[in-house]
């Protein structure tokens, strides 16, 4: 089909707009270190320590608006060995702090699936906080990308 | 390296001499070739044990033979430097002891490419592939064979876009085979997919696409198969990226992933259940599929695909074999395994390249084709132009199809810059070649095919091209989608592999003017296959129809828009 001028502006009018990654200024971002902060808070001086904890989420999310997420603390959920609280962070968020679950024995087992909004490529971090006062933590890259060039 | 000197010792005495160390190159007629090589050569093989893996793959539609230059540039980064499958031409050579000039080297290879494709003709056919299939099946009896569809079968072709994929399953149901997956068969939308699935009788499996809303297991994972009596689990995998790089709004129902934990969960289910035999049959790219055999435990064969690459032997990781079948229908991968007490005990492999001049078409197969190409047989030969230049797609940057198709949008639509997505299927023409209406589908055939017309800023255009070259440049496979890097017109730019996101674009400048990009100033661009809802404007075969009618004659510059850094 021949393009005629008035054609391509006509459809020009019509076109959709090609996903372009959000420019927000840097300043409207939390910063790494206010989630230092968060972190700081929320461990209450402990050493953070690895293993028990598990942040299961994508690599690349397929939408950056709902990324699924899920949190497991491999735990007996009696006495010191008792899961009682798991943070979520996202250091790049305005808002860094996404969700925050209490547990209780009752609870069985201390396992959470949520979604969230990811504002671009950043750290999403947890924290498992057990009875005796242990603090673990997990921490997954996850990029949000405009991608569309698979082959 | 991943294989040692005696698999090579193996894999020339399986796939004979005559391919691998017998040049014709330069003073040979294409008869003098063809009476040298045979059917029987493709097919000797060191026969091996009780299991037969056939494995077919990313065939993109392509019922009739091809030309498919391999790429000239195929770049890997990180720990994935300069291993298999990122060589490319003579050093692809060396690596295997291929001798050049010969059938191996015309099949795997872009050197002296012109020549060879004119000495030894087309690779693929599906009727070449079936006859290759019924040969091996025949001769190591049905009960020790499976046969292994890897997936992107549908798409690629105007039969395919014509019959919306009919051609594709009732040609593959002849074949027969065990079980399959997939990638760009979800761009014919969810509706349509699950009617084919279903119209095609053997299982689709998928071990990482599940639910959307509640993230659960949508397909079956794993097919369980008798072979030789041996327990052969089959997982499937399908492309981890397809709603990210594919439009995620025609089949919203899914979500994808990597999910190695899940995978690891359906692997020791298999073997719980009492496999003897797992194997991966994966959509998942070369790279993703080489760090999860350092993951994985207790998978003993990855049949990958995705990335189109074409290894001419499995290659060993950690343990597990992979084999990689290339693309177009130009190979079919055999690996025969050798099972005792549940366990593989040993193996011979090889990559049958199926020169399809050679080969007898298979009658059934042939009739099949024509059934679903004779009606369209005025269009499909309708010639548009004619080439004088090498057309090609292949390579990590550009090619010369894309270079074509970016001047095509430019001069059509009226843009300064233009973008082509850098997708690995599309296939070759040779100098002197016409262009018919066939070869311009196999290079844009699909379900969102309009060109888009838009206005971007120089800020907007670097973060695009930051973005998609993070996706095939990331040092960890992982990120990586599979495809290679988004083609440019009207502009150049330098790219250095292995910065980090954000850091590897640089210099980019108007091909007309040659101004640099400024960040803030506004450029009008045209692109295609835009991964959006309700992208506006002409299917990009129109335009390129009406583009390339009024050229006539295409020539191509072989002109390097892109400055590589490594």
């Amino acid at each position: 089909m021949m393009m005629t001028r008035r054609r391509v502006l006509a459809l020009a009018g019509g076109a959709a707009v090609l996903p372009v990654l959000q420019f927000l200024p840097t300043s409207a971002f939390a910063s790494v270190e206010e989630t230092q902060k968060m972190i700081d808070e929320f461990a209450g001086g402990k050493e953070l320590q690895s293993g028990k904890l598990t942040l299961t989420a994508p690599e690349i999310a397929e939408n950056g608006n709902t990324v699924p997420i899920t949190v497991e603390v491999d735990s007996a959920m009696e006495g010191d060995d008792l899961v009682q609280s798991v943070m979520i962070l996202a250091e790049d968020n305005p808002r860094p702090e996404v969700a925050t679950f209490n547990f209780t024995a009752m609870s069985g087992a201390a396992a959470a699936t949520t979604r969230m909004r990811l504002a671009r490529t950043q750290n999403v971090v947890a924290l498992a906080r057990m009875a005796d006062g242990t603090v673990y933590m997990d921490k997954k890259e996850v990029k949000v990308t405009i991608g569309g060039c698979g082959g | 390296m991943a294989y040692s000197r005696r698999d090579f010792l193996q894999f020339s005495v399986s796939a004979s001499a005559a391919l691998a160390t017998a040049g014709y190159l330069g003073n040979s007629t294409r008869a003098l070739a063809q009476q040298r090589l045979t059917q029987e050569d493709l097919l000797r093989f060191d026969s091996k044990g009780q299991v037969t893996l056939l494995h077919f793959t990313d065939v993109h539609a392509q019922l009739a033979p091809v030309y498919f230059r391999p790429p000239d540039t195929n770049i890997g980064v990180g720990a994935y430097a300069g291993i298999p499958p990122h060589l490319v031409g003579d050093e692809f050579l060396k690596e295997f002891g291929i001798g050049r000039g010969t059938p191996l080297a015309y099949a795997h290879t872009f050197v002296d490419y012109v020549d060879l494709a004119r000495t030894y003709g087309k690779l693929g056919g599906l009727d070449r592939t079936a006859t290759l299939v019924k040969a091996i099946r025949a001769d190591r009896g049905d009960d020790k064979v499976l046969f292994l569809d890897g997936g992107d079968t549908w798409q690629g072709s105007y039969t395919s876009l014509k019959t919306n994929g009919q051609d594709m399953i009732e040609c593959m149901k002849l074949l027969k085979p065990d079980a399959m997956t997939g990638h760009w068969e979800f761009t014919f939308g969810s509706e349509r997919f699950l009617e084919m699935v279903e119209a095609m009788g053997y299982p689709f499996l998928a071990s990482n696409v599940f639910d959307s809303e509640w993230d659960e297991p949508a397909f079956e994972n794993t097919a369980f198969f008798e072979k030789g009596g041996v327990s052969v689990a089959v997982i499937g995998q399908a492309m981890p990226y397809t709603p990210i790089a594919n439009p995620r709004w025609m089949f919203p129902e899914w979500s994808f992933g990597i999910r190695p934990e899940v995978l690891q969960q359906n692997i020791d289910a298999a073997r719980e259940q009492g496999a003897e035999v797992v194997v991966l049959l994966s959509h998942n790219g070369f790279d993703v599929d080489r760090k999860l055999a350092g993951i994985l435990n207790g998978v003993d064969v990855i049949l990958t695909g995705h990335t189109h690459d074409a290894v001419p032997v499995a290659l060993e990781v950690d343990g597990t074999l992979i084999m990689a079948s290339g693309s177009h229908g130009k190979f079919l991968g055999r690996i025969d395994l050798e099972v005792a007490n549940g366990k593989v005990t040993g193996y011979s492999s090889s990559l049958i390249p199926v020169f399809s001049d050679v080969v007898a078409p298979d009658p059934e197969m042939a009739a099949k084709i024509a059934e679903f190409r004779d009606p369209h047989r005025a269009e499909l030969e309708r010639v548009l132009a004619r080439t004088d230049s090498l057309l090609y797609r292949r390579g990590n940057f550009n090619g010369t199809w894309d270079d074509l198709i970016c001047q095509g949008i430019i001069e059509e639509r009226d843009t300064q810059i233009s973008l082509s997505p850098g997708f690995r299927w599309g296939t070759t023409l040779l100098p002197g070649d016409d262009i018919t209406v066939d070869d311009l589908y196999t290079e844009t055939s699909m379900s969102y095919p309009q060109v888009y017309r838009n206005e971007m800023t120089g800020a907007q255009l670097k973060e695009i091209l930051e973005d998609v070259c993070d996706n095939l440049f990331n040092k960890d496979p992982f990120f990586q989608q599979g495809g290679d890097m988004v083609r440019v017109g009207g502009m150049s730019y330098t790219c250095a592999v292995n910065e980090t996101i954000g850091n590897r674009i640089s210099d980019m400048r108007l091909t007309a003017s040659g101004e640099p990009l400024d960040a803030s100033s506004t450029y009008v661009v045209g692109g295609w296959a835009s991964v959006n809802e309700g992208v506006e404007g002409p299917a990009i075969y129109d335009l390129m129809e009406g583009y390339l009618t009024r050229l006539g004659t295409v020539n191509v510059p072989d002109e390097q828009s892109v400055k590589i850094v490594v």
